[in-house]
């Protein structure tokens, strides 16, 4: 009962709740951590000790608490924390730019599904069973082969991924809740379409969308990382955190903390994102009898 | 006759549906030539079974559905149709009533936001004149401003369907479309609710369809009633008249099933059987299987409407005093 307040912020705000249930341990540092993350993303060109693309020849390959490095330097002396800072900034920029798209389209798609029915349904759940069967990583393979690759352009097409998992949720739950006495109360007292989508069904639905992106943020970090792993993606000399990895692979016997420190970064922050959104899940779903 | 103002004229409106995955698809009549007529003030009670199509009919009424064939008046002209902006207009001067409020409402949003919806839809006044008449229309059906910041789950099922009934009226409507409002209500509530909504019907001249099943509540609230049976109008004709001397013997069966207080005067009719399927309906009269005085005639014939000397119309081969020339609500 209460949650349903403290997420949707919909309530009048006067009353308090009355029962707070603990939040659990891991899901607070999670939570600290990713705010600690998109703390460094914002703030990369001020907390960087050195630029990213900076050299120290001297000191080449030095390893971790180095006096001047204190995660060493790679195989051209740039400063490892200076480079993980800034790619931090370039992966979450890529991860949110492309869920929020990947969200906003597959919402659009599905609630067009949704009220058209018919043949629109039926050529958009082609689209999305398209998407879904084709392997992901080999479309952004060619797409990125054939046209080149711009940060925008791989963001548009980090945007793609999911896509087709938002238009099958939202158009499910669009039906159901068009079935349910307040949308069509909402019609009889005659309100268009899109202000029975945007004000009612939206915030009703919003809860399973909101999990549904925190299931889909990691993965796109992880495909980012992927593609720039495979030097498809984020291109030097601008750096990411996958493109970290696939660069320092060639040093892993000699000097493991070049990938180290990305690798760890990717994990920590896919984990804790999943967490969050597991918990979400649980909290929205209480929150709604 | 004078035009009421909602004249439904011998509307019907069937449903498809394909019996097993492979058999044909068959159409269930839900409502089959009904006419009805409205006057303007007054409460038209419309009961019967469930699935009689006693809730098609008033979605039909409201334009929510169209009919297969026939004409819905509202006020001599015909509605227009569904989902375009004309029928959005139209829908400030008619409105609905559900059977179950919490469905009725978002869940998530507050009472006075709801009630205050059909004003921003419509765009009509600024928005702190929204909220004023919001809230006087919360006070009209017995609500107060705690209860307007409230959310639907947090008030009682009397006090929801008084937020929906405030919504309803907030566009002072001249026709409302009630279906089955208050059978998932206590009784003591129900009397609640239903003197709201006589107190406000007299204030703004309000029109009624009343549907439901409850006889109780029927003979409280309306001046005149519809028997509805399988999709087909049985019996119509002053709400007094029918319940204290019904002609139909589907209307007797349902007017001797209402509780008395006290000794039974009366006996009472059990009919046989259970309402039969849509998609199958029987010969000729569709209540002959469970009619107690059925005879020959009713298997083949489909009886039509005869007038009563008291004004009101039956379709019953049993019932012959008029010739059958007068349609129903005519």
């Amino acid at each position: 009962m209460n949650m349903m307040e403290e997420v949707s912020e919909t309530a009048a705000g006067t009353r308090k709740n009355t029962k707070h249930h603990p939040i659990p341990f891991t899901v607070i540092a999670s939570l600290l951590w990713i705010v600690f993350v998109v703390g460094i993303a914002l703030l990369a060109d001020q907390i960087a000790p050195y630029r990213y693309t900076a050299l120290d020849l001297p000191n080449r390959l030095a390893s971790p608490f180095h006096p001047r490095h204190l995660l060493g330097t790679d195989e051209l002396g740039r400063d490892i924390l200076s480079r993980l800072i800034v790619s931090v900034r370039i992966s979450v920029l890529v991860a949110l730019a492309a869920t929020l798209i990947s969200a906003w389209f597959g919402t659009t798609m599905g609630f067009a599904a949704a009220h058209f029915r018919g043949r629109v349904e039926q050529f958009i759940l082609m689209l999305a069973d398209f998407q879904a069967a084709m392997p992901f990583l080999i479309l952004s393979l060619s797409v990125l082969a054939f046209f080149g690759n711009a940060l925008p352009l791989f963001i548009g097409l980090m945007g793609l991924y999911g896509w087709e998992r938002y238009a099958r949720i939202a158009r499910g739950l669009a039906i159901a809740a068009s079935a349910q006495g307040y949308a069509s109360a909402a019609r009889q007292l005659g309100a268009s379409p899109m202000q029975v989508y945007l004000r009612h069904i939206l915030p009703n639905i919003s809860s399973t969308l909101i999990v549904s992106m925190t299931l889909t943020f990691p993965e796109i970090i992880l495909m980012e990382s992927s593609l720039s792993f495979l030097g498809l993606g984020v291109q030097p000399p601008m750096t990411s955190l996958g493109n970290m990895l696939g660069y320092g692979r060639e040093y892993m016997t000699r000097a493991p903390w070049i990938m180290f420190a990305p690798a760890a970064l990717i994990v920590t922050t896919t984990l804790s994102i999943s967490l969050l959104g597991d918990w979400l899940r649980d909290r929205l779903d209480k929150g709604l009898q | 006759m004078t035009a009421g103002i909602l004249d439904l004229q011998g509307i019907s409106r069937s449903y498809s549906t394909r019996q097993g995955l492979f058999g044909k698809k068959v159409p269930v009549h839900a409502v089959d030539e009904v006419s009805l007529s409205l006057k303007e003030g007054q409460t038209l009670a419309l009961v019967g079974e469930s699935g009689s199509g006693k809730s098609t009919t008033g979605r039909i009424a409201l334009g929510l559905e169209r009919p297969n064939s026939g004409y819905v008046l509202f006020r001599g002209t015909e509605l227009p149709a569904t989902d375009t902006p004309a029928w959005r207009r139209m829908r400030a001067q008619m409105q609905m009533i559900y059977q179950d409020p919490l469905a009725a409402l978002d869940r998530r949003l507050s009472i006075i936001d709801q009630v205050r919806e059909p004003l921003d839809i419509h765009d009509i006044g600024s928005a702190s004149k929204r909220n004023n008449k919001a809230l006087a229309m919360l006070d009209a059906v017995g609500l107060n401003a705690s209860h307007a910041t409230s959310l639907p789950y947090q008030l009682s099922g009397g006090q929801r369907q008084r937020a929906v009934l405030a919504r309803a009226l907030i566009m002072q409507p001249a026709l409302l479309v009630c279906d089955e409002p208050v059978s998932a209500l206590d009784v003591s509530i129900q009397a609640q609710v239903v003197n709201v909504l006589m107190d406000l019907q007299k204030e703004l001249r309000l029109s009624l369809l009343f549907i439901s099943h409850d006889l109780k509540v029927v003979r409280q609230v309306s001046q005149s009633m519809a028997v509805m049976y399988l999709g087909r109008i049985v019996e119509f004709g002053e709400t007094h008249l029918l319940l204290s001397n019904p002609t139909h013997p589907y209307t007797k069966a349902l007017v001797s099933a209402v509780p008395v207080a006290g000794r039974r005067t009366r006996e009472r009719i059990i009919l046989k059987g259970e309402p039969p399927n849509p998609a199958a309906r029987p010969t000729g009269c569709a209540f002959h299987p469970r009619c107690a005085i059925a005879r020959p005639e009713c298997v083949s014939v489909c009886p039509t409407f005869s007038t009563l000397p008291d004004g009101r119309s039956v379709a019953c081969h049993a019932v012959h005093t008029n010739p059958p020339t007068k349609e129903v609500g005519s």
